[in-house]
């Protein structure tokens, strides 16, 4: 029979039950095979569900870097009956099956076209141990020690990171050391190793760090000198505010005091979150909220408030399937449009879109810089796929020459040496105005915030020449916005190029691998990675100087596409769109697939050209 | 009257506090409300009180919701920052804006429409957190910006302006703040002035949430025969449980009291709120005696007014979240940023 074989590349992916507490021995796989310096990219696939439904745990091994998932699986450890059928449908032809043999399984079980790893897990653990609960969880670690055999992982890497895991909880660390061995031990002496995937130590790995976009966002956050946090629970950003709790508690309490330099609110929803953000914005704390896309649906009308009396904000959207409860643990991209227009009236808002945890935490510090110099909401838009799956990632950096940019603001000299202060006055013609933190001066500089319609000096006016002023403020303001948010990224083809293609976000490992794909195969395709809203001239200039670019999204009405017409004024038939919306992850495959399709189309003569 | 700009001449002769402010000072621009508006009458209180506490204007910041009473922090105190925010979710704003800034007074300004209806959520909340506060809804039964539709606070039985009656059980504010933790708990009528304003002034020395209900009548829509939030109603069915003596700590308590009459209860910083008994078996610092009792003069038909709970030592949401001393808005980069060799170790350990 065929058997793949490959080296540092496969994907090995986890059937389990949730709580059943394969998750972290899933982790311990991934991670062993990172100390062998070979990059790994996981993913989560879980369901709603707290215990006793489906879960998978998806690792791509590639010795390349190439962190996008591949689709197709190599290696199916599969722990749970119940999706035993679709999860052995998913093998690739030559692949490998690897199951708990305790119980027989009849022929018709199996498909013949895949290699059968059968181990009598559950035989192996109710013989080792006593207690129910040690059966189920070490029934984990045994499993993993027989993959450390079948794929030639080293097994003092494993026990290097139980070491570390549990420090100082000796019989812990033994008892996972035991189990561990068991399991290698049992594979080496009854079942062919290796098989045909196997990891080699190499050199791949270098500085990254192995983190997920939610841990890195919050960590933005703190290094971007939010004090204030509101967040209601919500999948997939409720780590987000989870782990802006623990790097407070670490990083933010005052050493001489014990007191916290931060106050964070669990709202009794979405809207006093945001509330809540918004009048700390308004009383001069960075302030923030974290959300996913029903949220941001409850937070719109506080989020004009926000747009029309300018107040900074940050709001993080962690994307996830939509509309209403949709696909709650699934990716997507699918709240671009409802974020950058957020509100009734007319509002455009600043958005950024991280591709990896490490622009999570770049853009999640700059957010609140771009907030108070704008003076308005800013949407960090990253994804459940960044959000909630540890990535190698380039390491965190920071100058501590970097000072926040706490934006116009008029201080008590100011105010006192009798400088005119208008709220709503445009002195720099930039669109933005100076405000002033209440409590500033005695008798200057107060002044009445509000959402209704205010002339320069916010005085409430029903004046339409006072409306129609400051609308065109807000809209200069936006223009101003261009200039500070994150520039696109160009990757140009290694030839000269007739297509273009555009994405943005999770998209991005996918996209990095499908170029280089595309490219072995003579498709030359200009890449432009869009990192912000509004967008910049060079984005229009890019799609003006191809015929045809790619729109890559993950959503179904090409949201991306959709802002690109209307507001950076592109010609709508150059722009096609890839679009990905199933709520797993976007491949390099799939991309690979739809540029192939409609590239070929468009290098094909047309019939007429050749009759005539 | 309300095109005329205020004059902001003063006479000379205008009494000043011990901080150099006239009460004029303390005013905001001219109400456009109606004529003879409880609300107006409110603002003025806020005015005498802040004025006599000696409180420096700007130290105050003034939010608000939506509607007819929302509209009132323009009235009074002009030189504080004010926040006209959205309908029903003042509570919210009011608590960022506490969070970022504990040194400041906080006043929220709501309506029975903007508070027992679309804002119910958030003024629960914001009392069971203990924000640090003076919450005042100036409750007259009817949404008067939108021309008298009923409120939620509007009793069973009593008609509308036109006639109809309200089948709806009204929403008891006063029960809910004692339910949810408010350390504060008033009732009072805009038409008297003299327990509303100690009663404001105690409300801002407190420390934690103060829940002021004032029955403010609504001269357009909710002041005729049938309705029970009217001058004439509330005037005759007004049972004050207590007269209240504000006094600040470094003052010498002189005035007179029969024994047996009075009950002092220490504030945090050292004030003391002396309240006369006017029902001589009211204990206002019995959460649970005080919620039967107004329960049984409710079913009475008397509409209980005066400091109705107080808690002493009361705690506040700051206090809660152990935050550091002084604004969290006005920490720098020095105290709130790791660094650069933290951020080293941060990603040392994620390898």
């Amino acid at each position: 029979m065929k058997r793949i074989e490959a080296v540092n590349d496969c994907v090995v992916k986890f059937a389990n039950v949730n709580g059943s507490g394969s998750a972290s021995a899933n982790e311990l796989f991934a991670r062993s095979i990172l100390r062998m310096g070979v990059p790994v990219s996981p993913r989560n696939i879980f369901p709603s569900n707290i215990q006793g439904l489906p879960t998978w745990y998806e690792v791509r091994v590639n010795e390349s870097g190439y962190q996008g998932r591949r689709g197709g699986v190599d290696l199916m450890v599969a722990m749970n009956p119940q999706t035993w059928a679709e999860d052995l449908k998913e093998i690739e032809s030559g692949g490998y099956l690897f199951y708990d043999s305790s119980r027989p399984l009849p022929k018709s079980k199996f498909r013949d076209d895949i290699n059968v790893i059968g181990m009598p897990l559950t035989e192996i653990c109710n013989a080792t141990y006593s207690d129910p609960r040690q059966r189920q969880l070490f029934k984990n670690i045994v499993y993993v020690g027989a993959l450390s055999a079948l794929m030639e992982i080293d097994p003092n890497e494993i026990e290097k990171l139980f070491s570390e895991q549990f420090k100082g909880k000796e019989a812990l660390l033994q008892s996972n050391v035991k189990a561990l061995r068991l399991g290698r031990e049992y594979a080496q002496q009854h079942l062919s190793c290796p098989i045909g995937l196997r990891v080699k130590r190499a050199n791949n790995v270098g500085s990254k760090i192995f983190v997920d976009g939610n841990t890195a966002a919050a960590l933005g956050a703190v290094y971007g000198g939010a004090t204030v946090c509101a967040w209601y629970p919500i999948t997939p950003s409720s780590s987000l505010a989870e782990a802006f709790i623990k790097h407070c508690q670490k990083y933010r309490v005052d050493p001489a005091t014990g007191r916290n330099r931060y106050a964070i609110i669990q709202g009794e929803d979405e809207l006093a979150s945001v509330g809540i953000a918004i009048g700390a914005g308004w009383n001069g704390a960075r302030a923030f909220t974290c959300t996913s896309g029903p949220g941001i649906s409850l937070m719109q009308e506080f989020i004009g408030l926000a747009y029309f009396a300018e107040i900074p904000v940050v709001l993080i959207d962690v994307q996830r399937g939509g509309p209403s409860t949709g696909m709650p643990t699934r990716t997507q991209q699918s709240d671009l449009l409802s974020c950058a227009y957020a509100s009734h009236g007319d509002t455009r808002h600043v958005l950024l879109f991280p591709e990896d945890p490490t622009e999570c935490f770049e853009f999640s510090a700059k957010a609140f810089d771009l907030a108070e110099r704008l003076q308005t909401p800013v949407f960090l838009m990253t994804d459940l796929d960044i959000g909630m799956n540890t990535r190698l990632t380039d390491p965190f950096q920071w100058n501590d020459s970097r000072a926040y940019d706490r934006g116009k603001v008029m201080g008590y000299e100011d105010l006192e040496a009798g400088k005119e202060f208008g709220r709503y006055l445009d002195v720099d013609g930039d669109g933005i105005p100076y405000r002033t933190y209440p409590g500033t001066h005695p008798t200057r500089g107060a002044y009445f915030t509000r959402g209704t319609t205010k002339d320069r000096y916010a005085r409430y006016s029903e004046a339409g020449p006072d409306y129609v002023d400051n609308m065109q403020r807000l809209m200069r303001k936006f223009e101003s916005a261009k200039q500070l948010i994150p520039r696109p990224l160009l990757k140009p083809a290694a030839k000269p190029a007739r297509f273009g293609a555009i994405y943005y976000g999770s998209t991005s490992p996918a996209m990095a691998e499908a170029l280089d794909v595309l490219s072995a195969r003579g498709i030359h395709v200009n890449a432009l990675r869009v990192r912000g809203f509004p967008f910049q001239d060079e984005i229009a200039d890019f799609v003006a100087s191809h015929p045809w670019v790619f729109v890559i999204e993950q959503n179904r009405d090409a949201q991306l596409k959709t802002l690109l017409i209307n507001e950076a004024k592109v010609n709508p038939s150059r722009l096609l769109s890839v679009l990905h919306y199933d709520g797993t992850p976007i491949t390099a495959r799939y991309i690979v697939e739809q540029i192939s399709q409609h590239a070929s189309a468009r290098t094909v003569v047309p019939l007429k050209k050749v009759v005539s | 009257m309300t095109y005329i700009a205020k004059p902001k001449l003063h006479h000379p002769t205008l009494a000043k506090n011990q901080v150099g402010y006239t009460r004029r000072d303390y005013e905001g621009t001219v109400s456009t409300l109606c004529a003879g508006c409880g609300h107006d009458s409110i603002s003025a209180a806020i005015v005498q009180a802040c004025w006599e506490l000696d409180i420096e204007p700007h130290r105050v910041a003034k939010l608000s919701g939506i509607g007819c009473s929302s509209k009132t922090p323009t009235y009074f105190l002009g030189n504080s920052h004010g926040f006209n925010s959205v309908h029903g979710r003042m509570p919210s704003v009011l608590t960022g804006a506490n969070l970022a800034n504990r040194d400041l007074i906080y006043l929220g300004v709501s309506g029975d429409g903007d508070t027992a209806s679309i804002g119910l959520g958030q003024f629960a909340h914001s009392v069971r957190r203990g924000v640090n506060m003076v919450y005042i809804v100036e409750n007259n039964g009817v949404y008067g910006l939108t021309k008298g539709q009923f409120s939620a606070t509007a009793d069973k039985g009593s008609k509308s302006k036109r006639g109809v009656a309200n089948t709806d059980e009204p929403l008891d504010m006063i029960g809910m703040a004692l339910l949810l933790g408010a350390s504060y708990v008033a009732r009072s009528f805009s038409g008297d002035k003299k327990q509303l304003v100690p009663l404001i002034k105690a409300a801002i020395e407190h420390r934690g949430a103060a829940f002021i209900d004032v029955i403010s009548p609504c001269v357009a829509f909710n002041n005729h025969p049938g309705s029970t939030k009217s001058y004439d109603y509330v005037r005759a069915h007004n049972e004050a449980v207590s007269r209240l003596d504000f006094m600040e700590g470094r003052e010498e308590i002189t005035a007179d009291y029969a024994a047996g009459t009075v009950i002092d209860v220490a504030q945090h910083d050292g004030s003391v709120v002396r309240l006369r008994k006017l029902a001589p078996d009211y204990d206002p610092t019995n959460r649970i005696k005080v919620m039967n009792y107004l329960q049984e003069r409710a079913a009475a038909g008397e509409v209980v007014t005066g400091l109705l709970y107080v808690q002493p030592d009361s705690a506040d949401l700051h206090q809660h979240l152990n935050t550091v001393e002084g604004p969290l808005g006005q920490l720098t980069e020095r105290e709130l940023c790791p660094g650069s060799v933290t951020l080293e170790r941060i990603n040392a350990a994620l390898r």
